[in-house]
């Protein structure tokens, strides 16, 4: 039998099919991790900043200014005003987290899901409405000041972060949920061990928007004594001094990138492996 | 009760390997709200343990319903469940799950964990020691005919659909559950490597002995993987339970028949497995072997290709005594296009995969991957018009 049966080994000349994928020994090649964009991407933003901030000082250190400039533009009174202003966001941007996070993960819930449309609605109001009515509205009511900004800014910036964490835990593949489930994860193991990583990135966007979206609004807190780097710009205009206002913008635009930069590498860190 | 079962099963074959556990519904029920006629209207169904089970029927009619309800991803609004001896239908339903295996389409591998953390992630609830985790990660790997050292630390996305496949079928089987669900799991891969799978799943439960219940809407898959198929309609109506060879040959109803299909002299084709041709044994030679010696045995055993095995006795190649004869010693190279089969494949499977490789013969595989002999295309011709002689006389 073995001499009798023709050799069924009869070579091809062309491939006649794709490589068998699940033959033995074989398999694909592990891919290295590198971040979508790539880190060089990220290194250009800081190189921005660092050379604003050169360019400032040296026009600092040779302009000539009016007593009043001199004096708004003192490294002292600048020190003061950019801390202040990161003060403002950074503590806005805490409590922000620290509400839309599980706030956007509560309503993704089956039991919670109907009261979506209202807690969005009242988001949306918060953002849509002009930041700086907002502002006045809650210095009326509460009274001027530190905690009145931090509270406008909190509902003014809230809207991204609720937003992200909701779409990033809803576009989890709910096929994924229902294998962890399936293989008898509790709800809470599959939101702590699933859903909530897998949506990390989403996440991390939106708390780097509302960052964002802080360091700008923040200037609006010197209308509500309320401090930062918004008092140069006000100072500026109201005083025509133009030295002020145009050093109050440039100021405000690189801590903004500075901000947006800082996220970025968060995200990247942040964002989980095998994605 | 159970007198509504066309067919109530007869116990497994003697001297089979059973590792599973009898599963019994009894007028289970489930309605969705909204819905005015129940989804699966009081379906009783005695499953044997160690068998495997294919629920096939048109889309819509309740299977996937029904399956869930076995391991409570769907509550059933009425009816009993049970499991071995144990009534499940009240139990906790994730502690019951953790007993469960369970596979989906595609494999749902959570993307942001390694193969192995997905294998792993059932003991570990259940809270095995790190250590015996590890090795049972890389003992299910091994199973499933992926190496451990290769993919433990791999991410899903770094693997093809049919390795991820794989992967969910070592994950549903890390807790050693007596049952296995799985919901038409093959249903995204092409056919090539949809039949590799199939013949996994078919080694891998001769070596187990799970009892699996298997959604398909393909009723070759049903015919090549069921020790017995259950044909439903709308609401889960059971048509017909019975072995594939007794559906084949008297399908219940005209429903059934339109089912089944046409083309029953091509029956022989799905009902007919490798296993039962007479394999040619080859000569084999191992990576590294000396190229002119194994020229040599393969010519005195009448052979013009040997058959190059791996260091785990798995063939990756089968170059020509002329190829060979040009080598000073046998490479490793793993020749992609090398048309294989398992035991438990079909004629028509083996059909399949020598056409796709334009080829006149497949290597076969036996446990393990280990090499099992060559079938060619001649054997099956014979086999098919054997068969078709048979049939007629
Ligand atoms: N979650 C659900 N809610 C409401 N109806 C459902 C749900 N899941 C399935 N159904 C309905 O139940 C019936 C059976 O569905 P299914 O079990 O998925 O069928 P199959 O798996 O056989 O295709 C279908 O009519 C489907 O529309
Ligand atoms: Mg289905």
């Amino acid at each position: 039998m073995t001499a009798t049966t023709p050799d069924p080994r009869v070579r091809p000349d062309v491939a006649a099919d794709p490589p068998d994928e699940a033959g033995p020994a074989t398999g694909g090649r592990p891919r290295a991790a590198t971040p979508p964009g790539g880190w060089r991407a990220l290194a250009v933003q800081p190189a921005l900043v660092v050379l604003g901030v050169l360019v400032f000082v040296l026009w600092r250190a040779t302009a000539t200014l009016t007593e009043t400039e001199a004096r708004q533009l003192g490294a002292a009174t600048l020190w003061d005003s950019t801390l202040r202003h990161l003060s403002l966001t950074v503590v806005s941007a805490a409590i922000v987290l620290a509400i839309a996070v599980p706030l956007g993960v509560a309503l993704t819930r089956p039991a919670l899901r109907r009261f979506t449309p209202v807690v969005i609605g009242v988001a949306n109001v918060g953002q849509a409405a002009p930041a700086i009515g907002l502002f006045v509205l809650l210095a009326i009511w509460l009274g001027f000041g530190y905690w009145t900004t931090v509270v406008a800014l909190v509902v003014y910036s809230a809207l991204p972060v609720l937003r992200n964490t909701m779409v990033g835990i809803q576009g989890v593949d709910p096929r994924l949920v229902e294998a962890g489930r399936g293989m008898g994860m509790s709800g809470r193991a599959v939101l702590l061990r699933v859903e909530l990583p897998l949506a990390v990135p989403v996440v991390l966007a939106g708390a780097r928007t509302a960052l964002v979206l802080l360091v700008g609004t923040a200037t609006l807190a010197t209308f509500i004594s309320g401090g930062g780097l918004g008092v140069l710009i006000n100072t500026g205009i109201t005083l025509s001094l133009d030295s002020l206002l145009v050093s109050g913008a440039v100021l405000v635009a690189l801590l903004a990138l500075a901000v947006d930069w800082l996220g970025r590498v968060v995200e990247q860190v942040a964002r989980p492996k095998g994605l | 009760m159970s007198d509504t079962l066309p067919a109530p099963p007869a116990p497994a074959p003697p001297g089979r390997r059973v590792s599973g556990v009898p599963i019994r519904l009894e007028e289970v029920t489930k309605r969705y709200p909204g819905q005015d006629r129940p989804a699966v209207d009081s379906v009783s169904l005695d499953v044997a343990a160690g068998e495997t089970v294919m629920f096939v029927g048109p889309s819509g009619c309740g299977k996937t319903t029904l399956l869930k309800m076995v391991n409570r991803l769907i509550e059933p609004s009425d009816g009993r469940i049970h499991l071995g001896d144990e009534d499940v239908t009240t139990q906790d339903p994730d502690r019951l799950r953790r007993r469960i295996g369970y596979v989906i389409q595609a494999g749902g591998l959570f993307p942001h964990m390694t193969v192995g953390t997905n294998v792993g992630m059932v003991p570990r609830m259940l809270g095995w020691e790190k250590a015996r985790v590890a090795g049972r990660i890389d003992e299910l790997l091994d199973l499933v005919g992926l190496d451990p050292d290769v993919y433990r630390d791999r991410y899903p996305k770094e693997l093809s659909g049919g390795q991820q496949q794989r992967v969910g079928v070592a994950r549903a089987l890390a807790a050693d559950p007596p049952v296995l669900l799985m919901d038409e799991p093959f249903g995204a891969v092409d056919p090539i490597t949809r039949q590799r799978l199939q013949d996994e799943l078919l080694r891998i439960q001769e070596e187990l002995g799970k009892t699996i219940v298997f959604v398909t809407h393909d009723f070759d898959e049903a015919v090549k993987l069921g020790d017995r198929i259950v044909v439903f309609d709308v609401g889960a109506r059971i048509v017909q339970y019975d072995t594939p060879e007794a559906i084949l040959a008297d399908p219940a109803e005209e429903y059934v028949a339109d089912f089944v299909g046409a083309g029953a002299t091509l029956k022989q084709l799905t009902l007919t497995r490798v296993h039962s041709l007479q394999l040619r044994q080859v000569t084999t030679a191992s990576i590294g072997d000396d190229a002119a010696g194994a020229v040599a045995r393969a010519r005195a055993a009448g052979d013009d290709f040997v058959v190059v095995l791996d260091r785990r006795d798995r063939p990756i190649s089968w170059p020509t005594l002329a190829e060979v004869s040009r080598m000073s010693a046998i490479p490793d190279t793993v020749d992609e296009r090398l048309p294989v089969v398992g035991l438990q494949s079909t004629l028509n499977d083996a059909l399949d995969t020598m056409l796709a490789a334009s080829q006149g013969g497949a290597v076969v595989l036996g446990r393990r991957d280990g090499l099992a002999g060559i079938v060619s295309i001649e054997t099956i011709m014979e086999a098919i018009q054997r068969a078709r002689r048979e049939t007629a006389g």
